[in-house]
Formats: C-alpha cells, sequence, structure tokens
C-alpha cells in the first residue's frame, strides 16, 4: 500500500523534479557553442538579467498574454451556451453531444493543425469559397495573421472549456431557477443572478484550462501563425533550436514556469474552496 | 344550487388537463379554492396533485381548460409575472446567498427599495422566528431552519397565494408535528390563502380548512377534513382517509370507522351485530386495533380508546367477540 502511494511521487520526481533541475542548472550556466551539450555550467544569473534587458522578451510575454487571454475569452463566449446547451439537452442526448466534444482528440493534435493550415492558406478552401460567393474580393490568406493563431487556440482547447462548464453546469438544480422564476426573476435575471454565479467554479476552471497551455503554446503560433506572431513558446523553440543557445532558452522556460505558477496556484485554491463548499 | 353566504374565491379551476406523453397527470380538474383558507391537495404518488400545483405556478403549461386567480386569467401568464410564490418541496434555497439574501431576493426583483427590503427581510425572519440567522448561508442552517427560510422567502412577497409542496415532508417526525401548528398559526395571522400539497392524510386533516382528495388524475372529493372523514363520497375516499369497513348493505356499500363499532364479550344491544374471533391487536399506545374475522363481513377492524391506564387490553387474540353498531354508525358510498 505504501509503495503504491509512492508510485506517483516517484513519478513526478523522475519525469518533472529531476528535468526541471537540469533546466535549472543549464539555465544558470554559460552558453559554450563548442562542446556537446553546448554548455558549461556555473552560477549565473546572466542569462536571466538578459530577459529582463532585452525587450524581445517582454514583448514575447506581453504578447503571449494577450493571446491566449482573448482565446480564452473567446472560447468562453463560445463554450459556455454549448455546455449550457448539453446540460440542458435531454439526458439519453448528452453521452452523444459530449462524445462530438471530445471527438477531435481522436485525431493528433498536429495533424489538425495541419489540416487547419490547408483550410486557410491562400487558395485554401475558406479563400476560395470567399472569392466563390463574392463575399471578397481578394481577401487574402489568413495564414500567417493572429487571427489564425486565436482560431487554431479557440479550436484545439474548446474541449477544456467545455467540459468542466457542463459538470458544473449538469450539477446545477432546476428547482433553484424555478424559485428564480417563482421569486419574479425573468430568464435573463435568473441566469444572471443564479446560473453564472453557480458556474463560476466551472468558469474559473475551464477558463485556466484554456489559458495555461495557450500561453506557452507554440505549435499553433508555429504553424498557424507564421513570422507575424510573437509568443513565448515559439521564442523559446528559437532560443533553443535556431540561436542554440541552451541557457537562454532554459532561463526563458523557468519564467515562464514561474510565472504560470500565479494562475495555477489560483486555480488550485478556488479548487480547494469549492470542494469545502460541497462538504 | 344550495342559497348560503357568497363564497369568496381567490382561485377557479376550470377543465384543466395535462398530459405528459401517453400519461394524462391532471384529468379536466374543476376547482374552487375560498380566499383566505388552507387548501390541501391529498393523494398518492402518480394522482397529479403536485402537477396541479406546478401549473398554479406557471411551471407547467396546461395542455386544456384554464386556471383564474383573484380574477385574472393565468393562461400564457409566466411564472415569474403570477401572483403566487411557492414554497418548494427541496427548498431550493440559493446556496451561494445568505439567507437575508435569500429572503430579499424576490423584493429585489420587484426594485423595492433597500431600506424596505431590509425591513420586510427582518419582518419576514421575525415570522419565523430566525432573526438572527440572516448572515448564514442555507448549508450552515438544519433541515428545520432551511424549511422556515424558504417559507420566509416565499411570504415576504406577500402573495395571493402560497403554494406548498409537501412542506413538512423533508423534516422528521418531532418535528413535522410542531412545524404543523406553527403553518397553520401564520396562515391565520397572515390571512393569507395556502394551497398544499400532500401525500400525508393525517397532515392535512388536521391543518387544512378545505382538501381535494386526488386520484389518477382527477379530484375524487372536496370537502372540509370532517365532510372527508365522515362522509367519504366513494370507496376510494373512504380506504385512503383513515381506516373504513366496507360492508355491503342494501346492494349498496358502506363504509364504517373502526371507532364507531363496540366491541364486547356478550351481544350487544345495537341495531347491528356481528360475532367474529380476535386475528390479532395492535396496541397503539392511545388506542388499540382489533382485527377480527367476522362470520359473513370478512376480516373487520374495531378500534377501542385506551382510556384507564391501569387497564390492560380487554380482549385477547383468538377470544369470540361480538361487534356491535347503530344504525346511523355508518356513511353510505355513492359508488
Amino acid at each position: 500500500m505504501r509503495y503504491a502511494i509512492a508510485l506517483p511521487f516517484l513519478w513526478l520526481v523522475v519525469f518533472f523534479l529531476l528535468p526541471f533541475a537540469l533546466v535549472l542548472a543549464i539555465a544558470l550556466g554559460t552558453n559554450a557553442p563548442d562542446v556537446a551539450p553546448p554548455v558549461e555550467l556555473g552560477f549565473s544569473f546572466k542569462n536571466f538579467a538578459l530577459l529582463f534587458s532585452d525587450d524581445l522578451y517582454l514583448a514575447a510575454w506581453l504578447s503571449s498574454l494577450r493571446i491566449a487571454a482573448t482565446s480564452t475569452l473567446i472560447a468562453l463566449l463560445l463554450g459556455y451556451p454549448m455546455a449550457y446547451a448539453i446540460a440542458r439537452a435531454r439526458p439519453e442526448r448528452r453521452p452523444l453531444l459530449l462524445m462530438l466534444v471530445v471527438l477531435p482528440f481522436w485525431t493528433s493534435f498536429l495533424i489538425r493543425i495541419y489540416a487547419w493550415m490547408g483550410l486557410l492558406a491562400k487558395n485554401g478552401l475558406i479563400d476560395q469559397f470567399l472569392r466563390w460567393s463574392g463575399l471578397a474580393d481578394n481577401p487574402g490568406s489568413i495564414l500567417g495573421t493572429e487571427w489564425a493563431v486565436h482560431l487554431g487556440i479557440v479550436y484545439a482547447y474548446l474541449p477544456f472549456m467545455v467540459l468542466p462548464l457542463y459538470a458544473t453546469l449538469e450539477k446545477l438544480d432546476s428547482s433553484l431557477l424555478e424559485a428564480a422564476a417563482d421569486l419574479g426573476a425573468r430568464p435573463l435575471t435568473a441566469f444572471l443572478t443564479v446560473t453564472l454565479p453557480l458556474s463560476l467554479p466551472g468558469i474559473v476552471a475551464g477558463c485556466l484550462l484554456v489559458f495555461i497551455p495557450s500561453i506557452g503554446e507554440f505549435v499553433i503560433p508555429d504553424l498557424l501563425g507564421g513570422t507575424g506572431t510573437l509568443m513565448i513558446g515559439k521564442v523559446l523553440w528559437d532560443e533553443f533550436f535556431t540561436n542554440a543557445d541552451w541557457p537562454l532558452a532554459s532561463a526563458v522556460a523557468i519564467c515562464l514556469l514561474v510565472l504560470l505558477v500565479a494562475p495555477i496556484a489560483l486555480f488550485q485554491r478556488q479548487q480547494a474552496r469549492s470542494l469545502e463548499r460541497r462538504t | 344550487m344550495h342559497a348560503g353566504p357568497i363564497v369568496d374565491s381567490i382561485v377557479r379551476i376550470e377543465g384543466l388537463t395535462k398530459r405528459f406523453g401517453a400519461i394524462t397527470a391532471v384529468d379536466g380538474v374543476d376547482l374552487e379554492i375560498r380566499r383566505g383558507e388552507l387548501f390541501a391537495l391529498l393523494g398518492g404518488s402518480g394522482c397529479g396533485k403536485t402537477t396541479l400545483l406546478r401549473m398554479l405556478a406557471g411551471f407547467e403549461v396546461p395542455d386544456g381548460g384554464r386556471i383564474v386567480i383573484d380574477g385574472q386569467d393565468m393562461t400564457g401568464v409566466p411564472p415569474h409575472l403570477r401572483p403566487v410564490n411557492m414554497m418548494f418541496q427541496s427548498y431550493a434555497l440559493f446556496p451561494h446567498m445568505d439567507v437575508a439574501a435569500n429572503v430579499g431576493y424576490g423584493l429585489r426583483r420587484e426594485g423595492v427599495r433597500a431600506p424596505e427590503i431590509a425591513a420586510r427581510v427582518a419582518e419576514a425572519l421575525e415570522q419565523v422566528k430566525l432573526a438572527d440567522h440572516a448572515a448564514r448561508r442555507p448549508a450552515q442552517l438544519s433541515g428545520g431552519q432551511r424549511q422556515r427560510v424558504a417559507l420566509a422567502r416565499a411570504l415576504v412577497k406577500r402573495p395571493k397565494l402560497l403554494l406548498l409542496d409537501e412542506p413538512l415532508a423533508a423534516l422528521d417526525r418531532k418535528l413535522r408535528e410542531g412545524t404543523r401548528f406553527e403553518l397553520v398559526r401564520l396562515q391565520e395571522q397572515l390571512g393569507l390563502t395556502f394551497v398544499m400539497v400532500t401525500h400525508d392524510q393525517q397532515e392535512s386533516m388536521s391543518m387544512a380548512t378545505r382538501l381535494a382528495v386526488m386520484n389518477t388524475g382527477r379530484v375524487v372529493q372536496v370537502g372540509t377534513p370532517h365532510e372527508i372523514y365522515e362522509r367519504p363520497a366513494s370507496r376510494f375516499v373512504a380506504d385512503f382517509i383513515g381506516i373504513a369497513n366496507i360492508l355491503e348493505a342494501d346492494g349498496g356499500w358502506l363504509a364504517l370507522r373502526p371507532e364507531r363499532i363496540t366491541l364486547a364479550a356478550g351481544r350487544p344491544d345495537t341495531a347491528n351485530t356481528v360475532a367474529g374471533k380476535i386475528l390479532d391487536i395492535a396496541y397503539e399506545g392511545d388506542r388499540s386495533l382489533y382485527r377480527i374475522v367476522t362470520e359473513g363481513k370478512g376480516t373487520m377492524v374495531v378500534s377501542t380508546a385506551n382510556v384507564d391506564r391501569m387497564q390492560p387490553a380487554s380482549f385477547a387474540r383468538d377470544q369470540d367477540v361480538w361487534l356491535g353498531w347503530s344504525a346511523d354508525a355508518g356513511h353510505r358510498l355513492s359508488e
């Protein structure tokens, strides 16, 4: 029994804490392009200092925050009505609707993003449709813009918004809405005063589940965003693979992690509080 | 039609029907509820009483017929515009609001000003004796306290009609007894009209001024508790309310209450007598119930009041006894 409990901890130590320690050690070292791996271990904060002195990193960080935040908001605005509709659907239809939400997971994430490239590219399906229908004469390519990045993030992470929202909305006691109506609340007022506040735990969970991975997202801005989009995940990739500056890339990774701890801690606290309330 | 005082009715229900798929939950109900009375809808589960109540509140849309509340036809009127309030069986308190916010919810929807809301909430909480619990969350209250918050929340809007869906069902037995009197006291004090749904015949008998007994979507009898107990209209009502011996008499049926029958060792001097043997005895403290196999009238139930504390049951199992009842003890059933 004791070993069974130790196992997940062992897993975390081997596959999370140890690599993290390695990354931290590299970040404190200096770049040594002539040796392999290109790191000279040491104890210097100059990589971190560089991050704060060069505007590129701050700009990439702020741009990531902005893109993640707007994508999260769009996902919330799309996901809430979806989750609400599923929760209000006839019980025997809900499993099917939920399966449709998670159905995209059956195909590889990478392949789905490649598919979007085909849809969004110049002379891609969307472009052709716009031309054919006469909605736009020369729409140009959406691919390579921030629009495409938003689209990709919302598309990829929407299920993470819908599922926690569904879980809270499905538990909502419908007699509470009847009570609100009985006491004189119009449907919209009942929604704003009862449904919305009671689904707040689901809103927070869904938003964090979309927001946190979106900030560090690399594949979507790289494939759909092109060169114009600045995101911290892409900067990290460039530092590591293009510039082969392992210590600086590691410092970026550490900063990203530390800055993500804040929303994760918020999420944890909120979960704990909602657990407390239930008991 | 009999000439009497003009009845001031607050609710008129005409030919009300509600179907769920193939099931007719409420089947052409006509009913008149008077202003200021505590009216009970009584019946077993699935008899349509809750559906009827939910149609009064506006949560269910009738398939036929109509409801008129205080002269206003309720057809097409949504719940939030009806002059009624409901106390839910589950209480349906808002878990994210404290007691005061729960009670004040309906007043805020009316646009009542904050100072008046505070005053009326305080008054309502005073009425249900929860004045010092205003800042608690529903989760921090006992079942009885929650019930009283639900009551205060529904009362504070001074509705023309207060609907109560099994108001005592979620309480334990001891609390139920006290709350019964408390509800009647509040109803009389405030002069409101209460419509209560219950499956508990004792509850409806002791609380209601009048009640409607329902079965399979229809109202089978309406009357005061006394009328319904003493003059049940049908075998169903006689059987459902209290205990009744249903006897065949002159080609019809007679309902005979257990306490109207005299139990004696020798043949009693009454208009009707029958001999029998005691099958079993149920001692209930204040009374004892005897099941007796009679000669020719099947198994009958007789009750005796246990007036003398020291006197043990005067009859024993398997004892041969006589049952007797006067000519007017029973009530002839019309069906």
